[in-house]
């Protein structure tokens, strides 16, 4: 009754089910010992593919040539790496701002005074919820140009106000992932901890806490390079950055064959930036899989 | 009032327990002497383990009285870090923090709740480790020793705070058969040397041999209690009877 094994069938010749390419397949090159690097050599192709698409559409509009285009874009490219920068920079701040409130706001979260654990779920949810861009414009608007601290003014440029307007989903994104973590802690941890006479901040700190960390990491990186793409936003209250400046430069051009190739450019640059993250991360997660 | 060491060193009184609507503890009371060793048995679900939680006050008991050398544990005034410094316990599941070598594992509580010297305490780590037959795996993580291994070191990380009495939880229910005796004979030792010990347990063979007074749970009541060699041979109520004809 069993039908005869058919290995030319077993092995299968369909394309579709077949591994991009033996690199690609993280079952065949051992669990990605060079995860970074053969992921991102495939895609890497593919952006460029695109670019190379978006070029010769460019010329078939304008006739000017792929070459102009690329020299143009070329020339600004200085511009729009100064902006990229400022990018870069308000991601980390942002980050690292969001990182410290946010573990605090979900300490309290798990707090064991109820007025405290309430007031930071509100804040939390809320801030979970809110639309960044509202978030930027409230963050505009409400913040002072510059602040009086003691006689000192420090001022605040836009670019700052924005930062901290990005900081507070980041924040309360932060918040869940450290109370998610805690809460994802064997309760057999906290009973041993007690039973040894550590007090709660002790077994939070010394017990809790680095098990989290280990935990949180993916997730932690995975809301950076969110975050990272999120930064464009800026350019619509006005800061300075990578693509208010590209923008710029497009007006400057004028010529209506550049836009898709430049904005194509700009995306080229988050993507070179982010998507090495988001390989890191998958390469943190199966490697914690294993470990437990 | 003052507690000497003639008295029990620890003395329950009609303790009772709820967990919602169900009372998982209906009016315990039994007296432990010092150096005494008692094993607790009794069908899952009787509350055996609730009640070792009950005693070093990791769960609040709702009336009655928990005495420890004097101590009244339901109280609401009560110092817990000071009576978990007497009272040392282990776990079914070990619970030893993953992210700590075996050694590190035995001297934190030492090193931060007892504030003790670091040499001094590393010197009683190696000693207990020692004690527990596990020299040399200082340096091993949790995930790296066997569940018997685990639980050894588990038990040295509780004898290194200095407890008068021991609670052992059920601490070889979740062990593979081979290593459940050197589990056993690490608890022996420490019983033969004088550790007052509470152990709830489902070996009954290691209750019979370790145990000066053995008593039997069932929803929430002590059944029958008695020396060993009474309690096996001459169980009269018919629950302890039907309990242990199942087991044996």
């Amino acid at each position: 009754m069993t039908p005869a094994p058919r290995p030319e069938q077993a092995r299968c010749d369909l394309a579709v089910v077949l591994p991009l390419s033996p690199a690609l397949d993280p079952a065949r090159n051992g669990g990605a010992r060079w995860p970074l690097f053969h992921g991102y050599r495939g895609l890497a192709g593919i952006a460029l593919l695109i670019l190379a698409f978006a070029l010769t559409q460019a010329h078939a509009q304008t006739g000017p040539g792929a070459l102009s285009i690329i020299a143009t874009i070329w020339k600004w490219t200085p511009l729009m790496a100064s902006g990229f920068v400022l990018n870069v920079v308000i991601s980390f701040l942002a980050m690292a701002i969001g990182t410290v409130l946010g573990t605090f706001l979900g300490l309290a979260q798990i707090s064991q005074l109820r007025p405290l654990r309430a007031v930071s779920w509100f804040v939390t949810q809320f801030f979970r919820n809110a639309p960044w861009l509202v978030l930027l414009f409230y963050a505009m608007l409400l913040l002072p140009f510059q602040l009086q601290i003691g006689g000192v003014a420090i001022a605040l440029p836009d670019w700052l106000k924005a930062t901290f307007g990005l900081s507070l989903p980041v924040m309360a994104n932060m918040s869940e992932l450290v109370r998610g973590a805690i809460q994802s802690i064997a309760y057999g941890q906290w009973e041993s901890a007690e039973s040894l006479a550590f007090t709660r901040w002790q077994t939070l700190r010394m017990v809790i806490l680095p098990q989290c960390v280990k935990r949180m990491l993916p997730p932690w990186m995975n809301l950076y390079a969110i975050l990272v793409v999120g930064t464009p936003l800026c350019s619509i209250v006005g800061v300075n950055e990578a693509m208010t400046l590209t923008s710029n430069a497009l007006a400057a051009e004028a010529n209506h064959a550049l836009l898709v190739p430049m904005y194509l450019y700009l995306l080229a640059w988050f993507f070179l930036y982010c998507y090495p993250i988001a390989r890191w991360t998958v390469a943190l997660e199966r490697r914690f899989a294993i470990k437990g | 009032m003052a507690w000497t060491p003639d008295q029990p060193l620890i003395q329950i009184k009609d303790v009772h327990k709820s967990f919602g609507a169900v009372e998982v503890l209906k009016g315990i009371s039994f007296d432990v002497a010092k150096s005494e060793v008692i094993c607790v048995i009794g069908p899952s679900g009787s509350g055996k383990s609730t009640l070792l939680r009950c005693i070093n006050a990791l769960v609040p008991i709702d009336r009655g009285s928990i005495m420890v050398e004097g101590q009244e544990v339901h109280d609401p005034k009560l110092d817990k870090l000071a009576l978990r410094r007497k009272v040392g316990m282990v776990f079914q599941q070990y619970n030893l923090f993953p992210h700590r070598t075996a050694q590190q594992n035995i001297m934190m509580a030492p090193l931060h709740v007892l504030k003790q010297d670091r040499h001094e305490v590393e010197a009683r780590a190696r000693r207990l480790l020692k004690k527990v037959r596990l020299e040399g795996k200082e340096n091993a993580y949790p995930g790296e020793l066997s569940g018997g291994q685990q639980q050894r070191v588990a038990i040295a990380r509780s004898l290194a705070m200095n407890p008068d009495v021991m609670l052992f939880d059920e601490v070889t229910a979740a062990l593979d058969p081979e290593t459940v005796k050197e589990v056993l004979v690490t608890i022996r030792e420490l019983a033969e040397e004088g550790m007052t010990c509470i152990i709830v347990t489902h070996e009954m063979g290691f209750a019979r041999e370790v145990a000066g007074h053995i008593y039997f749970t069932d929803r929430g009541v002590i059944v029958e209690h008695g020396p060993p060699a009474e309690f096996f041979v001459k169980a009269r109520d018919p629950r302890t009877r039907q309990f242990l004809s199942q087991i044996l």
